[in-house]
């Protein structure tokens, strides 16, 4: 594989680009290979990497309905965080957080991972308290976190609204200052240039249309490109896993949900943080190009719209105004939905199923892209050695039979409640 | 802004109502053992279909009333309401 160096980058300048290889091939789908993913995403595409980077599994087949990072890896506000309590949620995300680190170098491709820190800002006493517990949970599982007061947030944001007469004065806020953005559409990217490179089918433009089990077995998918047969499949697909769960006779504890994004013109350089918004549901951050990158609450009902509603979008932007009024200067540049796999405790699923060769990886609710890597990683390690690592252990399907949910959020089970 | 037809107020914009989920889903009949796999599919297992969806509505900021709403989850399209104890054919 071409490597990308700035020495290459000179040496393909005499020839004005146009000598570049591909970054990946577009191959027809084999009769048959050890493992599909299904889901040509961010975490599928990481669990093709390290299905072959880790466990020396090549004959690998990424199937994809549309085209690669199309879904809520290109749609997301690009965090990437684990400020989570619960030890199974800080330990997933912290492991993540460490191969987010070395990304650009493991994948030879830059996905411009910032650690510019996330705040949480809190708006009463009692959220600092809460803030205070989070914060030391994070730090007795090694993960950084400050709890800062209301001078330190000023220091930080300045342009928030510090008034006291403010409907949800700023108290103070938790950081995780390891924290911060990358370039989304390069780690899909960059994980589908190495997969490929290191012998991964990529198959685009191919829908799943169904499977093939005997005997409480996989043998193999149907998909509009004809039938394949598989070893092991694993299902990646996010807000269309209830669509493939059906034509599998399963139900599982996830709705689909629309979730929307926005960001504005790009003004010149004023927030170099993520910060959130406490008494609501708004994040912001500022791209490299200069664009206010917001988000907030889910539309509110099941949609596969993949387009959201004017209402939501209102109801987040107030909030967002309200703790950066000058952001009602601003004007909106785009503004787009994606569909989440909303699960009923907020927290994902990545394990086996009752199908034997068969491997779910679902549920990731507002926080699907941070997970990326650690994602592909721990299903990579589930579907090569056929049962979970410890760090997915307490992701399991079953967890809501037996009540050892991890309900970060405290939202019970309607977590698409707004 | 979807426009709902509350059955009992009329057509009104999606902003008065409050979301309440899957409308198909039952709950055990009380007084009746049984299984925690029941009981799992009735509390988390949803089915979460692409197309017509039975759900549930609450009139919040007008009547109050829980209401049915058959709507298409992938277009947004709201064919009928129904009142809640309204049998869905």
């Amino acid at each position: 594989m071409q490597k990308y160096s700035i020495f290459n980058l000179v040496k393909n300048a005499f020839s004005n680009h146009q000598n570049w290889d591909l970054a990946w091939k577009d191959p027809e789908p084999k009769e048959e290979y050890d493992v599909v993913i299904i889901g040509g995403g961010g975490h599928g595409l990481a669990t093709a990497y390290y299905l072959a980077k880790e466990h020396n599994i090549t004959k690998v087949a990424i199937i994809e309905k549309g085209w690669i990072g199309g879904g809520n890896v290109g749609r997301n506000t690009t965090i990437i965080r684990s400020n989570y309590m619960h030890d199974e949620n800080g330990l997933f995300s912290e492991f993540g957080m460490d191969l987010w680190r070395k990304m650009s170098q493991d994948l030879n491709y830059n996905v411009m991972f910032s650690p510019r820190g996330i705040i949480n800002l809190a708006h009463s006493d009692a959220q600092m308290n809460a803030y205070a517990r989070r914060g030391n949970s994070m730090r007795l599982n090694g993960i950084d976190a400050v709890l800062l007061n209301r001078e330190q947030v000023k220091e930080i944001i300045p342009m928030a609204d510090f008034s006291e007469n403010v409907r949800f004065p700023i108290f103070g806020g938790l950081m995780q200052p390891s924290a911060g953005t990358a370039r989304h559409d390069a780690v899909a990217w960059g994980y589908a240039r190495q997969a490929d490179d290191m012998g991964v089918d990529i198959i685009q433009n191919c829908e799943v249309i169904g499977f093939d089990v005997s005997a409480g077995k996989i043998n193999g998918i149907r998909t509009s490109r004809g039938n394949i047969k598989a070893k092991k499949v694993g299902l990646c697909v996010a807000g269309s896993t209830n669509i493939l769960a059906e034509k599998l006779n399963m139900t599982l504890p996830i709705e689909t949900h629309l979730l929307q994004a926005c960001v504005s013109e790009p003004v010149k350089p004023v927030l170099d943080s993520v910060v959130t918004f406490g008494a609501g549901h708004f994040y912001i951050s500022q791209s490299d190009k200069g664009e206010m990158v917001m988000g907030g609450d889910l539309d509110g009902y099941n949609s596969y719209a993949q387009r959201g509603n004017l209402p939501t979008l209102q109801h987040v932007l107030t909030e967002g105004i309200a703790m950066m009024p000058f952001l009602s200067k601003l004007k909106m540049l785009r503004t787009w939905g994606g569909i989440m796999d909303m699960s009923m405790d907020g927290s994902p699923i990545i394990d086996k199923t009752h199908i034997d060769g068969l491997y779910l990886n679902c549920g990731w609710c507002y926080g699907g892209f941070k997970a990326t890597p650690a994602s592909g990683w721990t299903f990579a390690h589930t579907i090569a050695q056929d049962r979970v690592h410890e760090l997915n252990a307490g992701y399991s399907l079953n967890r809501f039979n037996t009540g050892h949910l991890i309900d970060e959020k405290g939202l019970g089970t309607k977590t698409w409640i707004s | 802004m979807l426009y709902i037809k509350c059955p009992h107020c009329g057509m009104r914009p999606q902003i008065e109502f409050s979301y309440g989920g899957d409308a198909s889903v039952k709950r055990p009949e009380l007084n009746k053992e049984i299984s925690d796999q029941e009981w799992n599919d009735f509390v988390y297992n949803r089915k979460s279909l692409r197309g017509k969806h039975l759900e549930l509505w609450q009139h919040i900021s007008g009547c109050r009333q829980w209401i049915k709403v058959e709507r298409d989850t992938a277009t947004h399209e709201i064919f009928k309401t129904f009142k809640a104890d309204e049998e869905v054919a």
